[in-house]
């Protein structure tokens, strides 16, 4: 997929995201709007992907979601992507609906392969199947996003230490850098210091990404991970983003990490991403 | 009063390792986890037949749980090995979220459960791990009594396809299950016909409710006792048809009152035939150091508090 094409896929996924959540008056748009262009380039020029879904993904790479509020980011890219229907996307949050508020396999969503939304257990179930992956002699990679906050979380350092003291090289592991969490900067919230030095001083390969909304620069920090892999370390992003991307007034805040905007709020919000490739 | 004989007593955890062994030569599927307690979960053998099959994760048990979940993405068995405590309590979130919620097929093997546990005190001796088990939707529990069941019951795991509790303990006891017994989850086993009681017993109160059996028999009360090794689905068909002969029940457990096997039981008979019941149980209490047998008694699970259990219920009737 060209730039200009991943780009406008980019602006589609925004107004989904915008528009789901205001339809329910919940969900959390501002860590969804940051990774729209990172998981927009992980589906549609980085990960190699079989057709449909299995759950087991024999032969192809996998991702997980830690942060798994960011759902609606996840559902968009996922229907864009062919999984489920992109009418599906309007039951999100909604009775009887495949997409809970956050991701589940318990209804069966296409693309998704563990329930995630309490923190901090996404990176433990990658390296699971990252060796499940080595067991079966399976060449693919896993990849996982985890927010920066959420590594406050203690399980994420269990993971971290045992990925690297066991040699898990076929993990490539991001971390939404944003510096923002519900309840204010993350360095007020619990000053975390530096996270790249931590994962240095636990023995990963790190690998940051400072323009994280750019996504050229994403794709090409991301193709600099897999040649990374496979060479006795796992591999770190640091993927530095804007929560609330692409809606001037949901930037440079972390009031939005889960709140839906008003009707107007809304429209204001979709003039500044005109619809691309159809809304659904 | 059907006789009940052992020439031998082994751990109930030893039947899990032999299990796990003989699941690693027939099943290239079944993988297995450890958080730093290899020895006590007697899981030596099946790592130096399998050690790519093996993951020793460290004393991290939340890591170990995800982990699991995610092996079973690329089609592996996994099955996880610490004490009872540590494989419930510490990761009850991790069990919720990514195993029991995700449907995912971990086998969660949980050693030194209950009193028994002795010595080492109350820090990890969990009394609740039964309750937190089965209230999760889609889990598994199963509690067996001895070395054979409990190896039956680790090989017959492997092919259910979902989540499963297995508990068992420390101490040796005595073996008195056929080896060659099939083990069927959910499907209880008797092992006395009789007429004046139910005894229903899990795991290591099973041989202490055949010992009250036989002294009851001694003071003319005739005892019906069943193994129930699968709490959860528990086997209300089987619980139902021998308390409309007996019409009176005790629970038999090592495990606290509250959510253990007794309040399952209260709730099948309380819904479809209310009847008089009595619980050997902890009294909503915590352990504490000592030998097993002295912990047995001291906190009301020895065969002595069956029978007294079984004088309150039949004053009941």
């Amino acid at each position: 997929m060209g730039l200009e094409e991943l780009e406008r896929l980019c602006t589609q996924v925004r107004r989904d995201i915008l528009r789901m959540v205001h339809k329910v008056n919940s969900g959390h748009p501002g860590g969804s709007l940051g990774c729209a262009e990172f998981l927009v380039a992980l589906y549609n020029e980085i990960m190699t992907l079989e057709d449909g879904f299995d759950m087991d993904g024999i032969g192809e790479d996998l991702f997980f979601l830690s942060n798994g509020h960011i759902s609606p980011v996840f559902y968009s890219v996922l229907a864009r992507k062919g999984y489920f229907p992109v009418e599906e996307l309007n039951t999100f949050r909604l009775l009887d609906s495949r997409l809970q508020g956050h991701p589940a396999t318990h209804e069966g969503l296409p693309g998704v392969r563990i329930a995630s939304g309490s923190l901090g257990q996404g990176m433990s179930v990658a390296l699971g199947a990252a060796q499940a992956k080595k067991l079966n002699k399976d060449q693919r990679l896993v990849f996982s996003l985890h927010g920066d906050g959420e590594l406050q979380e203690g399980q994420n350092w269990e993971a971290i230490m045992y990925a690297a003291g066991k040699k898990v090289d076929n993990l490539i592991s991001t971390v939404d850098v944003n510096g923002k969490q519900i309840d204010g900067a993350t360095d007020e919230v619990l000053p975390m210091g530096s996270i790249k030095a931590k994962f240095e001083a636990f023995g990963w390969d790190i690998l940051e990404i400072d323009k994280g909304n750019d996504l050229e620069a994403i794709v090409s920090g991301m193709k600099e991970a897999i040649r990374r892999t496979g060479k006795g370390k796992p591999v770190c992003v640091l993927l530095k983003t804007e929560m609330g991307n692409g809606v001037d007034y949901m930037m440079h805040t972390h009031a939005w990490h889960g709140k839906a905007p008003s009707d107007e709020q809304l429209e204001n919000a979709l003039a500044q991403n005109p619809e691309t490739l159809g809304d659904y | 009063m059907k006789k009940y004989t052992y020439t031998e007593k082994k751990d109930t955890r030893s039947g899990f390792g032999d299990g796990l062994t003989a699941l690693g030569r027939a099943n290239p599927n079944v993988v297995a986890l450890c958080a730093d307690l290899v020895g006590s979960l007697k899981m030596q053998n099946f790592i130096d037949e399998n050690p790519e099959r093996f993951f020793q994760i460290g004393i991290a048990e939340a890591n170990m749980i995800g982990i699991a979940a995610g092996l079973t993405i690329g089609g592996k068995i996994p099955f996880t090995g610490t004490f009872a405590n540590f494989s419930t309590g510490r990761v009850y979130d991790q069990i919720r979220q990514s195993i029991a919620y995700s449907g995912k097929n971990v086998k969660i093997c949980a050693s030194h459960a209950g009193v028994t546990l002795g010595e080492d005190g109350a820090t990890h001796q969990i009394l609740e791990d039964i309750g937190m088990m089965k209230m999760l939707p889609g889990m598994v529990v199963i509690n067996p009594c001895d070395y054979n069941q409990t190896k039956a019951a680790t090989l017959a795991i492997a092919d259910y396809d979902g989540p499963v509790y297995l508990r068992f303990g420390r101490p040796v006891v005595p073996i008195f299950t056929p080896a060659n017994q099939k083990f069927e989850i959910g499907k209880a086993v008797m092992l006395n016909e009789g007429t004046d009681v139910t005894i229903i017993a899990t795991g290591h109160l099973v041989w202490e409710a055949i010992q009250a059996g036989e002294e009851l028999e001694k003071q003319g009360i005739s005892a019906e006792i069943i193994n129930v090794h699968t709490i959860k689905p528990l086997d209300e068909e089987a619980i139902l048809k021998s308390v409309a002969k007996t019409r009176c029940v005790v629970s038999c457990e090592e495990h606290n009152y509250l959510g253990g096997l007794g309040e399952s039981i209260a709730r099948v008979l309380a819904k479809n035939n209310p009847t008089p019941m009595e619980f050997v149980a902890t009294n909503d209490t915590f352990g504490e150091s000592g030998t097993p047998e002295k912990l047995m008694e001291k906190y009301g699970l020895s065969s002595t508090a069956v029978v007294d259990a079984v004088k309150r219920v039949l004053d009941k009737k």
